[in-house]
């Protein structure tokens, strides 16, 4: 008997896997997804709290950090952060934010737990190589966290590791913390290369009946689009890396010019990775939002073919602007001009979909949920990141912009503001995952809190931007054109202190939500797609039956039921012969 | 928002900040655009007995015009961006007054040609984060890097270029008012990184003159 037939087997009869096939070494998809939750919560953490300490710096620059005393030298002083430790801090910020948060919780939580019950089937295409993916991430996240503890702490020369300040240890004086760096990345590539062909395979071979392509929901779009993005980019991530490593560990000259080498080369290879990157990280949060959106409009997405095909745009058009991170590189000013165009093109998909949200809601019957209330921050944040973005599109303003609080401004409205749709998920597949229902009062309180102190952390360093702020400087107070901007920088850091303080309430709802007495009913957002016909949580092998699909995912509000909702697996005296037609 | 800009004190600067009003403006009104519209529909379409949502799929006619008018704008910003960027990158005027600038952890060293315009020779004078120019006149900087990326960066005259090491770069600028404007590194390049920063001098035809003078003292 086949493996898979076996594995079939022991859905039917319930066998019992013990603790460590269940909650450990688990090959079930939704485990799995749990696991990469806990694991990029874990790290958010960890990633807030370097945000805090280098919050105070910019804030009282080389004050005592409270509590920060017992750290030893040479990483503090006495809790007073030295210019070495804020550089490890902001490239550990960013490293951990972007690989082991948002790209564990949006892709590898999110997706595992999705694409199989979305889709209608059991499980992933290949559940072994997603248990190997998920604890390979599970490695990849110890060896980038034990570079703390090596001497010379960790890499210190930015997420984007710019040769030759990256390729030679003397130029950072970090030695073991940057190979370490390298390494963690390039063993995390190999664990997001498994999910991706897992994705790939299950979406294209796995879909339930009558799941056509374009019945999908647009969640499942953006996960598949994300993962083919992976599958193209991460390679050349992998390839730099291991260029970077060699230059530091045995002496070639990739980067180097004084054996030959190029700089602006790894430049290039790093931005043709990090841009479809950015995408990685920011279709599934649009793929979320355009759901929750839906759902709680009672009403179907505007424009779902737009809404798909633009989401494919973005994807083919992201290999084509990476450029436009160089344009003051010393890269021919030629280039330049190409990247713009490139640039302003791919902000037209963007532009789309915001308008198709908003025509979502228009005329929408709006339930101000805690995910609905989080979708539409999402929203709101994309749209200023989205906008801010054109500014530095435009070549000669990125001039003055480039390597500016502006940029920094930028991207955390467009990378941290994903966290307004990585929250509005947890709120809403939260019943599904857990089988219980999370307090909607203590959500509306950390929405409200979390919107209003983002906002106030966040907007005001365009202005810093404006004032020519230096993006990755240790103590702005060095420079006399910044001093009157001091004040801005105090009332960022207090506002990110208590954006950080606003989490507590989610703390405490996640954690006493999932001992909640209260069991969660299948459908409790009375929602269209196939999860929702499971179990909540649903047993392994998710579905009593593999569902039939007979429709699109948003048919609300649709003229041929009483009710508001229509799921995709209801069949309809009228509509059968139709679907049978299709 | 826009207050916080420095004043500039360049030629081309002028052109900079006008394309950033223009981006601002644009970006301003379809931020508004679409939060009014976002709060009304929030508001005027939220959940209410009796009243079923809008069954709706889209309208294509919307999709057009929402893809096309941001395409437009978006075609006309780059065609807007084209020229001034081809006269700061591309076309310098040819230069009144040359130096060399090479970074280095974590200083800018500054290489003046002396009296008979050339490098490499006797007269060349080095100094150390001080860069002494004329008012009104096209100063050309040959950027070069020793150790890893820096980037020089005139935030006044709205400036940036990043200096790599293996090349010689070619950045210029013509300051227009008097002053001594701060030069800071824009570009992370090590734990000295904060503080690196030199000064621009702009002097007055007299003042420059006088400074030659001492410089290169006459035999």
């Amino acid at each position: 008997m086949s493996e898979a037939a076996t594995a079939h087997d022991a859905h039917a009869h319930h066998v019992e896997l013990g603790f460590w096939r269940t909650y450990v070494f688990s090959t079930d998809h939704k485990m799995i997804g749990r696991q990469f939750l806990f694991l990029g919560l874990f790290m958010l953490i960890i990633g807030g709290l370097l945000a805090m300490m280098m919050r105070w710096q910019l804030a009282w620059p080389e004050t005592e950090i409270p509590l920060m005393s017992w750290v030893p030298e040479p990483y503090m002083y006495g809790g007073i952060l030295p210019p070495q430790t804020y550089n490890a801090f902001f490239t550990m910020h960013a490293t951990i934010m972007i690989f082991f948060v948002v790209m564990p919780i949006m892709v590898g939580c999110f997706g595992n737990f999705l694409i199989p019950l979305m889709i209608g089937t059991r499980d992933m295409a290949f559940p072994k190589l997603n248990l190997l993916s998920f604890w390979v991430g599970a490695v990849s996240g110890v060896v980038m966290l034990s570079s703390f503890f090596v001497p010379g702490g960790p890499a210190a020369s930015g997420w984007t590791a710019y040769a030759p300040l990256s390729a030679q240890a003397a130029f950072t004086g970090v030695e073991w913390g940057q190979h370490l760096w390298i390494i963690s990345l390039i063993i995390l590539g190999i664990s997001s290369l498994m999910g991706s062909i897992n994705y790939i395979t299950t979406i294209v071979n796995m879909r339930a009946p009558g799941m056509t392509y374009f019945r999908m929901p647009l969640t499942i779009w953006s996960l598949f689009i994300t993962a083919i993005l992976l599958l193209l980019a991460l390679p050349v991530l992998t390839t730099a890396l291991a260029m970077l490593l060699f230059d530091r560990m045995f002496g070639t000259s990739f980067f180097l010019s004084q054996g030959g080498g190029e700089p602006l080369l790894w430049q290039h290879l790093f931005w043709f990775f990090g841009h479809p990157e950015v995408y990685v990280l920011v279709l599934p949060a649009m793929g979320v939002t355009s759901d929750i959106l839906s759902t709680f409009s009672r009403k179907p997405i505007f424009g779902y073919h737009a809404m798909a095909f633009s989401m494919i745009s973005i994807a083919f058009l992201s290999f084509t602007v990476w450029g436009h991170h160089m344009f003051i590189s010393g890269m021919n000013p030629l280039l330049g001009t190409a990247f713009m165009m490139s640039t302003m093109v791919i902000a037209i998909p963007s532009a789309i979909k915001t308008f198709n949200w908003l025509g979502t809601l228009w005329g929408g019957s709006i339930r101000f949920t805690s995910p609905m209330l989080f979708a539409l921050g999402f929203v709101s944040n994309f749209l200023i990141g989205g906008l801010s973005g054109i500014f530095m599109a435009s070549t000669p303003v990125d001039i003055f912009i480039h390597d500016t609080y502006y940029i920094v401004a930028h991207f955390h409205y467009v990378v941290a503001g994903i966290i307004f749709a990585l929250f509005a998920a947890v709120y809403y597949w939260f019943p599904k995952m857990f089988g219980r229902m999370m307090n909607e009062p203590l959500g509306k309180i950390h929405f409200v809190l979390t919107y209003i102190f983002f906002n106030c952390a966040f907007f005001p360093m365009h202005f810093l931007g404006v004032g020519g702020h230096m993006r990755r400087i240790y103590n702005p107070m060095q420079y006399e054109f910044l001093q009157p901007l001091q004040g801005i920088n105090v009332f960022i850091t207090v506002s990110a202190f208590l954006l950080g303080l606003s989490q507590i309430p989610f703390l405490v709802n996640f954690i006493g939500s999932l001992f909640a007495k209260k069991r969660a009913e299948k459908n409790p957002w009375q929602a269209n797609t196939l999860e929702w016909t499971a179990a909540s949580p649903p047993p392994h092998g998710n579905f009593d039956a593999v569902p039939v699909v007979y429709r699109g995912a948003y048919e609300y509000s649709s003229p041929e039921v009483k009710e508001d909702w229509l799921p995709q697996d209801r069949q309809l005296a009228t509509t059968s012969t139709a679907a049978r037609l299709h | 928002m826009m207050s916080w800009l420095p004043e500039n004190v360049s030629t081309f600067g002028g052109e900079i900040d006008y394309l950033f009003y223009v981006i601002y403006y644009i970006t301003g009104a379809a931020f508004i655009l679409v939060t009014v519209l976002m709060i009304l529909f929030l508001i005027l379409y939220r959940q209410r007995e009796g009243r079923r949502a809008t069954y709706t799929h889209g309208s294509t006619a919307l999709e057009i015009t929402w893809t096309v008018i941001p395409a437009i704008v978006f075609v006309g910003l780059s065609f807007a961006s084209v020229s001034s960027w081809g006269k700061i990158k591309s076309h310098p005027p040819p230069p009144d007054v040359q130096l060399q600038v090479t970074a280095k952890q974590f200083n800018w060293e500054i290489l003046y040609p002396g009296p008979d315009g050339k490098f490499g020779t006797e007269d060349d004078l080095q100094a150390e984060n001080d860069i002494y120019v004329p008012v009104n006149k096209v100063v050309h900087v040959i950027l070069k890097s020793k150790d890893v990326i820096h980037s020089f960066f005139l935030p006044h005259l709205r400036v940036k270029q990043d200096s790599v090491p293996g090349r010689d770069i070619l950045v210029w600028f013509q300051a227009v008012k008097p002053g001594k404007y701060e030069l800071p590194c824009a570009e992370l390049c090590g734990f000295g990184h904060s503080g690196m920063r030199g000064w621009l001098h702009v002097h007055t035809p007299e003042e420059y003159a006088k400074w030659v003078e001492e410089s290169w003292p006459r035999k």
